[in-house]
């Protein structure tokens, strides 16, 4: 891989991801512009963006006091992307990992594709490149101390930033940072050698976050403590359904007068008020009187989706007529892929530019859609990328950015726009509800046909991969959508097993709801029915789980992940009544996990009293055993799957949106009930296999479903009854809902009598 | 718009408010103290959990004129002051266990912690699976296991 010297004060060396085939084209003219379907596929437009040789670079760049430093065009959003990419840095350039800074870059629209964080991809897109420019930078140092010593740099060895001949010579990276720096204009490429696994002292070894320490004092900064001056506090009434419009303000001068409100502007999707104090904003949205116009979806609700989704389901093809077959239904309600951070985002727009700070994992896309709303050229709109209280999938949407804009532009002051936690849960990204249906005949001991055919609400892929093409591609009305769905499906489903004629296919319906892709996208739902209808299977043709499994597999690393879980988890261990083992296997993003759970469905469990909680079932003990390739990070590699688990609980057993007249009920974590303390298992092992290759998975999405099948496969043999409805509370509104209107509930006062 | 004085991590200090904001928002947008987080302002999710002489108590449930003159608030960057160290135990716990995720809850859960370990030594015990289980911080990244070996990590060291 080739790596560019770039002129700078200190040493700076450049690489370039993926974008090696469409260099070499003349700069761009100043403004691009957002291509339009008929232009989609002349690629010229795109090219043009990659101005000049060295413009679509990322760089690692070396400073006097001996840090190197490295912007990474992805978004932190709590996956431990920053730390395993410094040690990468730290491993090829021999730097302490605790002198290796990485921040995150702005937008950097030349970087096309390659500024989306999604699909548990950065490991495996950036392993190379960012290894490269440090193992160059490492080389070019040596090379500088050599020259100045008058030395082969093979004479020359390295230990922590510290470079020496022998005992005669000795100098730090900090000290020849600037002799080491390319000067001119003359683009200098250079190649190095990067190590090899066994030469590894930073890679492959556990680590701590990088930012845990400012994570534990309270001083990482997320996107609301950030200070911009004079950005206050800024929120939003919104309608009583999704997508609902304002037809009048009635008293947006009183609201205006109220204590610490400097303005009220009406939006898009509701009414904005700006303040000194959030508190006071919570005060004048629900002061403000608002005549509402209708949304898009008002007209549905959960029935209604689930009628319309069961009649679009893509017919089976196999006839089962010599053979036994299991039809089996599943339906997976509305989840929310919210954040514990509430969405939100600063924003200042002055009358020729614009400059945002939002969590982000598009934001070359976002820039460009911001820029065209405000009506202000794309190199005007700064964007900044900070890091986020999670994602889960919601920060591949730029929504909440574009309307702090928005606000931002008609009030003209800078705003720091805050969702409340309501509006999250109501106007949100969610999960679509989908249908998966599984038919799969057998006879003899064999299974012969699989067919899976999921049916979805539709999954919003307006984001693109990253840049303008793709991303209008998936909003063109025709093709369009479901299109880019059906790939993304098929690009990340596969069955694992050798189960004959085999295919698992898409089909979407298209309803306006605000949707998009939660962590692991279809696959919590598809791998979920799929193994249960594999324990189906083993019990129709008598045979154990992990046997049945064991025979059919058509993945060796599956394979030995399963006899790892069944071995280390003591399958088939005696269990009172009610209580039982499930487990299950999936394989994607180049990893393999076996997950087995033993999940407690006795009533003493199920209906023990927590206030204002969700109980039921409760998985006591948990085991997932994950082949990640080459682990980077141990560490965070068990971190990534422990969270997994978590998510997995609550897709399983008690989170989900239920949709009724065009909004969804949940308003609050006590409605939306993503685990918590007293559902998560008290005891969660993390296997990690020795790695199998030189190359890294992706791990952020790996965990959620085999996770969720290993549950539901638990579930049903603890139960006797097969679960066919996700999660398995759904049926019953568990919760009084918090009022639609006004759209954010009042605070409460009595915080004192709740003191422990 | 009223004055309100009290104790904030280890010094006096006077801030002008409606009486009825609530203390979360004085502490955030007012005086600039931001390690107590907005996670739904409803006293449910607990990120903005804090200390109020010592009891863990939610600052977006609590308007700011209930705040009394000699009450101490503590936030997690108040935490280590409370032990004279650069660190609290349970900060400590949370970095050798390298708990956190995304990091948005972590303050609260630290100041949860130590008011749950408390809780359980003025009741003349150690830290249960039960006490565990009363917790209610959310985390959204799922670091729930690895919260609770540090909590009891960093009981031993309180």
């Amino acid at each position: 891989m080739l790596a560019y010297l770039l002129a700078a004060p200190t040493l700076a060396v450049g690489v370039r991801i993926g974008t090696d085939s469409l260099d070499g084209q003349e700069a761009a003219a100043a403004v691009p512009t957002l291509p339009q379907p008929e232009e989609l596929f002349d690629l010229g437009d795109l090219q043009n963006l990659a101005a000049a040789p060295t413009s679509g670079l990322i760089t690692v760049q070396v400073h006097k006091d001996g840090t190197a430093s490295f912007a990474v065009p992805r978004a932190e959003v709590g996956q431990g992307m920053t730390t395993a990419i410094a040690m990468m840095i730290a491993e090829e350039l021999d730097l302490p990992l605790d002198k290796v800074r990485v921040a995150l870059a702005d937008a950097r629209p030349e970087l096309l594709m390659n500024q989306l964080t999604g699909g548990s991809n950065s490991m495996r897109s950036m392993y190379l490149p960012v290894r490269t420019a440090a193992a160059v930078t490492r080389q070019r140092l040596l090379a500088t101390a050599a020259a100045q010593w008058g030395v082969e740099a093979s004479e020359l060895t390295v230990t922590e930033g510290v470079i020496r001949c022998g005992s005669t010579h000795r100098a730090t990276y900090g000290s020849l940072a600037e002799a080491a720096a390319a000067v001119g204009s003359k683009v200098v490429t250079a190649t190095a050698p990067l190590k090899s696994r066994d030469e590894f002292t930073v890679l492959g070894t556990p680590r701590n976050r990088i930012d845990a320490l400012e994570i534990v004092t309270g001083r990482k900064k997320f996107g609301m403590d950030h200070h911009v001056p004079d950005a206050k506090p800024t929120m939003v009434r919104r309608p009583p359904t999704v997508n609902g419009t304002v037809e009048a303000v009635h008293n947006a001068d009183v609201v205006r007068r109220m204590p610490g409100i400097t303005d009220v502007a009406t939006v898009k999707h509701g009414v904005a008020v700006r303040g000194a104090t959030f508190g006071q904003c919570i005060d004048a949205l629900r002061a403000l009187e608002v005549a509402w116009g209708p949304g898009t979806v008002d007209g549905e609700s959960d029935d209604t989706v689930l009628r319309k989704l069961k009649a679009a389901a893509l017919p089976m093809v196999v006839p089962p007529l010599l053979t036994k077959k299991i039809d089996a239904e599943f339906t997976f309600a509305f989840a929310s892929n919210s954040p514990l951070e509430p969405d939100n985002a600063i924003a200042d727009v002055r009358a020729d530019r614009a400059e945002i700070w939002a969590s982000l994992k598009v934001p070359i896309v976002a820039q460009s859609e911001i820029a065209a709303r405000l009506g202000l050229p794309v190199n005007a709109v700064t964007v900044h990328v900070v890091e986020g209280g999670g994602s889960f999938g919601r920060h591949l949407f730029h929504d909440v950015a574009a309307e702090a804009a928005e606000i931002s532009q008609k009030m003209g002051k800078p705003v720091k726009l805050s969702w409340s936690r309501t509006d999250n849960f109501r106007h949100g990204r969610t999960h679509p509800m989908c249908v998966s249906r599984v038919r799969a005949t057998y006879a003899r001991g064999n299974v012969l046909s699989y067919e899976q055919r999921h049916t979805s609400a539709q999954t919003d892929f307006g984001h693109g991969l990253g840049e303008m093409i793709t991303s209008t591609a998936a909003k063109l009305p025709v093709a369009g959508n479901p299109t880019f769905a059906e790939t993304i499906f098929q690009l990340s489903q596969c069955s694992p097993y050798h189960f004959g004629v085999t295919t698992q296919l898409l089909n979407e319906v298209p309803l306006k709801f605000h949707t998009g892709s939660m962590r692991n996208i279809y696959s919590p739902n598809v791998a979920c029915a799929r193994e249960l209808v594999v324990d189906q299977l083993a019990a129709k043709t008598g045979k154990d789980p992990v046997a049945f499994r064991r025979e059919f597999l058509r993945d060796k690393r599956l394979r030995v992940v399963l006899d790892k879980a069944a071995d280390e988890g003591s399958w088939g261990t005696s269990l009172p009544e009610g209580v039982a083992q499930g487990i299950a296997l999936h394989t994607e993003y180049r990893g393999a996990v076996a997950t087995l759970v033993e999940i407690d469905c006795r009533p003493e469990t199920v209906n023990r009293k927590i206030e204002h909680g969700v109980t039921g079932p409760r998985v006591t003990k948990a085991l997932m055993v994950v082949d990640a390739g080459f682990a980077i990070n141990p560490r965070g590699l068990e971190a990534q799957m422990m969270g997994g688990l978590n998510d997995a609980l609550a897709l399983a057993l008690t989170s989900s949106l239920h949709i009724k007249d065009g909004i969804p009920l949940e308003g609050s974590w006590d409605d939306y009930f993503y685990t918590r303390q007293w559902n998560t298992p008290p005891e969660l092992r993390v296997v990690v296999m020795p790695s199998t290759g030189d190359k890294p998975s992706g791990a952020g999405e790996l965990g959620v479903a085999p996770a969720f099948a290993a549950i539901a496969c638990a579930y049903a043999r603890a139960t006797g009854t097969m679960p066919t409805s996700f999660p398995i509370n759904h049926g019953k509104l568990g919760f009084e809902p918090l009022p639609l209107e006004p759209s954010t509930p009042q605070s409460p006062t009595d915080g004192l009598d709740r003191a422990y | 718009m009223a004055s309100h004085t009290f104790k904030l991590n280890g010094e006096r200090i006077t801030v002008e408010a409606e009486d009825d904001v609530r203390l979360l928002w004085v502490l955030r947008d007012l005086l600039g103290v931001t390690g107590p987080k907005y996670g739904c302002g409803l006293g449910v999710c607990q990120a903005c959990t804090s200390h109020i002489n010592g009891k863990a108590f939610n600052p977006c449930s609590v308007p700011v004129a209930t705040i009394a003159q000699d009450d101490e608030i503590t936030t997690i960057e108040g935490l280590p002051g409370t032990v004279g160290k650069e660190l609290h135990p349970m900060q400590e716990a949370w970095l050798d266990l390298d708990v956190a995720q995304c990091g948005y809850c972590q303050p609260g859960q630290i100041m949860a912690a130590v008011a749950k370990v408390r809780q359980a030594a003025d009741a003349g015990r150690e830290i249960s699976d039960a006490d565990l289980d009363e917790i209610r911080n959310i985390c959204r990244c799922g670091t729930y296991t690895r919260i609770r070996e540090a909590i009891k990590a960093g009981a031993k060291n309180m």
